[in-house]
């Protein structure tokens, strides 16, 4: 298990190398409250040995400072997505408190912290204001008890950092229409056109990321 | 195994969104099950999620956190399950899931010229069904209202479109018009979603539609 010191020293190496022939995004950071939200893969890693530190050690002080910073945002997304507050608010805790006990299935090779409190509010969301079954997909032969990968850890924490800062940096109307899509407010063809915008580096390289991983487990050497 | 017919990226932002009907997330969990591609694209919407969860705070209640820590008061993490790869020949696990089995338990209905089908219970907005096409027999010459997904779970079927084998997902649209036929190696079974009825070309089997509902 790596610290988290470890993670930012080798973050700042491996930022060298991804930066290459990338541009500085545009910081727009909006939110309600005013506060600049965390988006660089510093804070993500900082997510990350949260979660690790509440598998871990069962610590509630890492749990409180996850929940500050994401209970709001799940109850903005639940309220955006036609939760009423009480129903909003209920979910909220649900999804917390899930986030708590699933602490130990969490790969940070797969997804950024948001990313994976992200599954977790919308299939909430599915459950309780859809009532709907969600099919998952298998469960990949890959899973979180293998070591991952600290480059895909760090080129996933990076990807997803950059991809808030190019959502934030679209057209008004663009970004919206994501929005609007993840909120549950476009048709299949609506959506149709949104996902030809232009986030397809960004998409790439996490791809890229995935198919190392995939790589690495069919030859492990 | 290699998968030549993917999803569209529509279909995996819905299903990364969560604004599918029950059906379709079954169909594109499915697939996703069998072609990594598509579960890396799927993971792409995620993080698009994930960035998009970044954007909208709204204050939480003064007690909530205390409330939460009352929910998992004194718990340890879940331990890491290891979950049995239950691995049926031809159903996936999220399939297998609703099947409550494998091919045994499927409880098929004749719907004529030796095919079957068996519905699968999901919410009403779209429909997922079962097909099992005897070899070499060819689906009536239909088109589309809304959506059709056809999931290959073993044998083969061709069309205009192309050979679909196990893995391989057709998207068909309202533009679409098709007769699917079996592959002659075998009977050819599918998980087939739709949103609305087909729309068939010729009558007889338009006259059997509302008994088969297809």
């Amino acid at each position: 298990m790596y610290g988290t010191n470890q993670i930012a020293a080798d973050y700042d190496a491996g930022a060298v190398a991804f930066a290459v022939n990338m541009p500085e995004p545009k910081r727009r950071m909006r939110s309600k409250a005013g506060k600049v939200s965390p988006s660089d893969s510093q804070a993500s890693v900082q997510w990350i040995a949260c979660v690790q530190r509440i598998r871990d050690a069962q610590d509630e002080a890492a749990f409180s400072k996850l929940f500050q910073h994401f209970a709001p945002r799940v109850k903005g997304y639940l309220l955006k997505s036609g939760a009423d507050n009480s129903l909003a608010e209920e979910c909220v805790q649900d999804v917390m408190a899930t986030v708590w006990r699933k602490a130990g299935q969490y790969d940070p090779s797969r997804a950024s912290v948001s990313t994976w409190i992200f599954t977790i509010a919308r299939n909430r969301q599915i459950d309780v204001l859809r009532k709907q079954a969600r099919p998952q997909p298998e469960d990949l032969p890959w899973g979180p008890e293998a070591e991952p990968d600290q480059v895909d850890v760090l080129a996933i924490q990076q990807d997803s950092a950059r991809l808030v800062d190019a959502l934030s940096a679209l057209p008004n109307n663009q970004r919206e229409m994501i929005e609007k899509a993840y909120f549950g407010d476009l048709s299949h063809s609506e959506i149709a056109e949104v996902t030809g915008l232009p986030l397809g580096t960004i998409k790439s390289r996490i791809r890229m990321a995935l198919d190392r991983l995939r790589q690495a487990l069919k030859d492990p050497t | 195994m290699t998968i030549k017919h993917h999803l569209t990226d529509a279909l995996l932002m819905g299903y990364s969104a969560g604004n599918l009907p029950e059906a379709f997330n079954l169909a594109v969990a499915s697939h996703i099950s069998l072609c990594d591609e598509c579960r890396a694209r799927e993971f792409e919407f995620d993080a698009v999620g994930g960035a998009v969860l970044e954007t909208e705070q709204a204050a939480v209640s003064q007690d909530c956190f205390a409330n939460v820590l009352n929910m998992i008061q004194g718990s340890a993490p879940d331990p890491v399950q290891q979950k049995p790869s239950v691995s049926d020949p031809v159903f996936p696990v999220p399939l297998a899931e609703y099947v409550q089995g494998g091919l045994d338990a499927v409880k098929w209905r004749r719907i004529g010229m030796g095919a079957k089908q068996a519905i699968l219970k999901t919410s009403d907005q779209a429909t997922a069904r079962l097909l099992c096409i005897p070899a070499g027999t060819a689906v009536p010459d239909h088109g589309h209202n809304g959506i059709e997904l056809t999931l290959v779970l073993q044998g083969a079927f061709e069309d205009e479109e192309g050979v679909f084998a196990r893995g391989d997902i057709e998207v068909a649209t309202e533009e679409v018009d098709h007769t699917p036929i079996a592959d002659m190696s075998g009977d050819c079974i599918c998980l087939a979603v739709t949103d609305a009825p087909l729309r068939f070309h010729s009558w007889l089997p338009r006259l059997a539609q509302p008994f088969l509902r297809i």
